[in-house]
């Protein structure tokens, strides 16, 4: 057995190459999440059910990723990847409401606040699931860069 | 393990800015909202609100209320009592802010019974049948009427008032007003034109007796 095998590969690797994309993606999603704490808990926007599914997505990325900064272990990018895939999937589906591509009708937004309002905008010019899709591509392409940097 | 540190490190500055935006933000909006009360005061009181308590009290509770809202009923029993117990020193005022579906319905019959003199007894009424009529997903307001049928109503003329241009006037001018004061959630409180920034009960009290000071040392 050699013993460096499944250190390098999973964790307590001082010097792994994959840690500052991993760090990066981590701070994007801490980022996100205290933005989306600010805007819901602070500022009182109320979160319309596709900000709560996109939230649902980040939140988990902040302490998954975090604690494969902590041990250095590469296998959180694997647990990472499904949830950034599926917050950038309604992050992505939600700008396009937002911009009338879709027709909200066929989201359920009955009750709470509308996932198209106007009142989906940050300074009343950046709309909030642009940021969303921005994080969860950024996280992305970090968690993409680490697992490349892992394997060779 | 420097990286640990380095993990922390960001942790502790994420929360820091955090803590920072909530100051900066808690203070602008508070100086926004203190800025409209002062703005818009004739906004605060109209001729046509009802008025529980002394009509020459000192000191006027404003407050914005929503017949639907659970904290409104809540804080109904706490705000008479302060009156009550002021020996005509406070003064409430009611307001209208139907944020809730079906609000507006509540109001108009709440209105009509004022029409007839029975505007506290029907208020009573709805706010004690609240969780009966006022769920949020599938309000009644119209089982209001079946609560205040007993208190000695002339209800054909209730009901025709209920819709008839002098309460819309008053709901209209409600809703122009908790606009034009920035009241985005009930009960909306104002004592002595001052809003009531950190809701509370003992804040509300706190507030009532800084203004019975002042208005007590000209």
């Amino acid at each position: 057995m050699s013993e460096e095998q499944p250190v390098a590969r999973h964790g307590n690797s001082r010097n792994a190459a994959f840690w500052t994309p991993l760090f990066l993606a981590w701070l994007l999603a801490l980022l996100a999440t205290a933005g989306a704490l600010f805007l819901g808990e602070v500022m009182g926007k109320t979160p319309c059910v596709l900000c709560w599914y996109q939230r649902i997505a980040m939140f988990p990325l902040v302490l998954v990723l975090g604690m494969g900064l902590f041990a250095s272990d590469m296998r959180s990018v694997r647990y990472a990847l499904p949830l950034a895939g599926v917050g950038w999937g309604i992050a992505a589906y939600h700008l396009l409401v937002f911009w009338g591509v879709v027709s909200e009708g066929l989201v359920p937004c009955g009750k709470g606040s509308s996932c198209a309002d106007a009142d989906v905008q940050v300074a009343g010019v950046m709309p909030i699931p642009l940021l969303s899709l921005a994080a969860f591509t950024g996280i992305l392409v970090a968690l993409w860069v680490a697992r490349r940097r892992a394997r060779t | 393990m420097s990286r640990k540190w380095v993990v922390l490190g960001t942790v502790a500055a994420v929360v820091l800015a955090f803590v920072a935006g909530v100051v900066v933000f808690t203070n602008r909006s508070n100086q926004e909202v203190k800025q409209a009360a002062q703005a818009n005061s004739e906004a605060l009181v109209r001729p046509h609100s009802p008025v529980f308590g002394n009509p020459a009290a000192k000191v006027t509770i404003v407050e914005f209320f929503d017949p639907s809202c659970e904290t409104c009923r809540a804080f109904y029993p706490i705000v008479k009592q302060m009156v009550n117990a002021s020996f005509g020193q406070v003064r409430l005022v009611v307001r209208y802010a139907p944020l809730h579906h079906g609000s507006d319905t509540a109001v108009k019959i709440l209105e009509a019974a004022r029409q007839q003199g029975k505007y506290w007894e029907a208020l009573e009424r709805a706010l004690a049948a609240q969780p009966q009529w006022a769920a949020h997903d599938r309000p009644q307001p119209q089982m209001i009427w079946d609560l205040i049928g007993d208190i000695g109503l002339d209800m054909a003329k209730a009901r025709a008032n209920a819709d008839g241009p002098a309460v819309a006037q008053v709901l209209r001018q409600d809703v122009a007003d908790m606009q034009a004061l920035k009241v985005d959630r009930t009960p909306g409180f104002f004592v002595n034109g001052t809003p009531l920034r950190e809701f509370g009960e003992a804040q509300l009290k706190a507030l009532v007796e800084q203004e019975l000071k002042k208005a007590s040392t000209p």
